[in-house]
């Protein structure tokens, strides 16, 4: 059966609409104030960053707010409790490493997710070979767990990612961690068109999209966008409603 | 079969290790499993590491009786001298294995983490020695109290990066230089020191370091007619305690791996996932990683490798930790009663024995000298105040 996440980015899909999904970090100040902005501002899904100490896969704009929402006390159940009066419409995610899911317990996890009103979940550190037993307990719960695709991955493997993909296909743009470049990598285009070539499930390029022209650029291959580095940014320097704005320009961008 | 097998498929050392990477990764982890497996059935592959192990970095290190400690101590203590290898540690003999492999893969440029230094000198002086480039991510904290093994790396060609971010210690250098590899993996190979990490790190760094323990054992054999009644090391990550280990696991000896009370991942810890693998590792109750603290930089690290937490829990080794007020006692005991200055890492090991000798009379006693404590002299003359 397929899940809310996924259900409601084929409906708009369906509908001719570009995909927006921004990422906020969860237990920052304003956090659930820039969740609203951006739902407001013509998001269609909302990734909520769950902070950990390590976070391997991050550059440092989002490596500084996972250390300033932790500073400030913010643990996954603080942020899931928080999540849980969002209400703003469109289905919400966690980006979360894997460890904070082990050490919850992979059901007990799906569970609190649920109850918080979360339907999916991006987990960067957890690769195909290792995403069994999370997948399985999600599976049974009802929540989605969101792949990334690599660059690096050859032909036989992207079936194989796509195939485990609930929600949507994250296409990793380039090679490195997230942050914002000055141009969309060449890798952002060649890998999501080699995706769309094998896969219904829609695919979305996130890390490396820095700005409105160049998630305008992503579209033209992938049936949407993650945009991260880009928002929390905004969301440190100028607050939440900073956050919306920017996400309404993208947003007039990509559906231009 | 031997305790210290290869791993299964998945990289797995009973339930613990993986390869918990990033799926850009993933690609690069399977390329280096295939082609370790590879170089280390080719004959001609290991007879270039060999011939660098021995003209290059001076193997085979030398076991050295302690004949005052062991009068004072009631045992007969005997070290491996892994100090005495060029660039002063065992890290050495991995680093010119991981070297030659990133080069049989055509790989120009090594990335490396570093802690006290030792694996960062090493990484450094290996590329020097083939024509590679190296640039090794160091904690900030690091950088200010190993200043001497900074400049080391610097005059051996490599770049020098402090990290700022997280503890600023070692496990933030692992963080960063996997940072880097995310996006630099075509042309880099990612030497890292010790045995943790994604698979198949912990196992071909062990295969590096299993020297150790194959020429101790010989060694042993010829002092003293028979292995060792204990087997002592240090254990951050783990990779001199693995070497030693090695050579013993399947014997009679006692293992014995001593962690730094501030960093105790297998005393302390409980199995998480962290650094591309499944381990015991120090962290709160919502899976944040916890900062280790320890007098000594090399073993400042909040995890451990997955083959350690394997062999505690089948009660195979055993791993008790030490104070930093015994480690300094440790150092001060070695260079006085033998003169041989150890590194802070090793002098872990000491004070365990030293603890623990009255338990273990007329016992053989072997402990890993993994490193020289050239670089920690001036922490100690601080510590002293002298």
């Amino acid at each position: 059966m397929t899940g809310v996440l996924e259900t409601a980015l084929r409906a708009k899909r369906a509908g001719g609409r570009k995909l927006l999904v921004p990422y906020i970090t969860g237990g920052l100040a304003g956090w659930q104030e820039a969740v609203r902005a951006v739902a407001a501002a013509g998001a269609d899904a909302i990734e909520i960053g769950l902070p950990f100490s390590d976070p391997v896969m991050d550059g440092p704009v989002i490596q500084l707010a996972s250390q300033m929402a932790l500073e400030a006390g913010a643990t996954p159940v603080s942020i899931l409790d928080e999540a849980r009066d969002l209400d703003v419409g469109i289905p919400l995610a966690v980006m979360t490493y894997y460890n904070t899911i082990h050490h919850a317990g992979h059901e007990r996890f799906a569970h609190q997710l649920l109850s918080a009103g979360v339907v999916a979940a991006l987990v960067p550190d957890l690769p195909l070979e290792e995403s069994g037993p999370w997948c399985a307990a999600a599976d049974a719960a009802g929540v989605e767990t969101v792949m990334f695709a690599a660059p690096t991955a050859p032909d036989d493997r992207l079936p194989r990612i796509a195939e485990r993909a609930r929600g949507f296909v994250y296409s990793v743009g380039l090679l490195g961690v997230t942050g914002e470049r000055h141009e969309l990598a060449s890798t952002a285009a060649s890998l999501a068109k080699r995706l769309k070539a094998i896969t219904d499930v829609p695919v979305l390029i996130g890390v490396g999209v820095s700005n409105a022209a160049q998630a305008r650029e992503a579209v033209q291959v992938a049936d949407g966008v993650v945009m991260g580095a880009s928002v929390i940014r905004r969301l440190l320097d100028d607050g939440p409603d900073a956050a919306g704005e920017y996400i309404a320009e993208v947003r007039a961008a990509i559906d231009a | 079969m031997s305790l210290m097998a290869e791993p299964s498929a998945t990289g797995r050392f009973g339930e613990f290790g993986g390869r918990f990477v990033p799926e850009t990764l993933v690609p690069a982890c399977q390329e280096l499993e295939a082609a370790f497996r590879d170089a280390w059935a080719d004959p001609g592959f290991r007879a270039e590491l060999h011939y660098q192990l021995r003209q290059y970095a001076g193997r085979p290190s030398i076991l050295t009786e302690c004949s005052n400690l062991s009068r004072q101590l009631g045992i007969r203590l005997v070290l491996k001298r892994e100090d005495l290898n060029h660039t002063g540690s065992h890290k050495i003999n991995n680093v010119l294995g991981q070297a030659l492999l990133a080069k049989r893969m055509g790989k120009k440029r090594l990335v490396a983490e570093t802690g006290a230094g030792q694996h960062g000198v090493a990484s450094a002086t290996a590329a020097a020695l083939l024509g590679m480039e190296c640039k090794v991510y160091m904690g900030a904290v690091d950088v200010e109290r190993q200043a001497l093994n900074v400049f080391r790396m610097k005059l051996l060609g490599s770049e020098v990066e402090a990290v700022h971010s997280g503890s600023r210690t070692l496990k933030d250098a692992v963080n960063e230089a996997m940072r880097d590899w995310v996006a630099s993996v075509e042309t880099t190979h990612y030497c890292l020191g010790s045995v943790m990490g994604p698979h198949p790190y912990p196992w071909m760094v062990r295969e590096f370091h299993r020297v150790v323990g194959d020429e101790a054992k010989q060694q042993c054999f010829d002092l003293f007619g028979d292995v060792p009644d204990v087997v002592v090391a240090c254990v951050g990550g783990g990779s001199n305690a693995i070497g030693i280990f090695s050579g013993f696991v399947d014997d009679r000896s006692r293992l014995v791996g001593v962690e730094p009370a501030g960093g105790a991942a297998v005393g302390r810890g409980q199995p998480g996932v962290v650094h591309g693998m499944r381990s015991y590792l120090m962290q709160d109750e919502y899976g944040q990683v916890l900062e280790a603290e320890s007098i000594s930089a090399g073993l400042d690290y909040p995890g451990v490798g997955p083959e350690h937490s394997y062999l505690a829990s089948i009660g195979r080794a055993e791993y008790p930790s030490v104070t930093d007020a015994e480690v300094i006692e440790a150092f001060q005991l070695l260079a006085s009663a033998e003169g041989i200055i150890p590194a802070l890492e090793c002098a872990h090991a000491l004070a365990w024995i030293a603890r623990e000798a009255a338990n273990m009379q007329g016992s053989t006693v072997l402990m890993n000298l993994s490193g020289r404590g050239d670089k920690d002299v001036a922490q100690m003359m601080d510590i002293l105040g002298r």
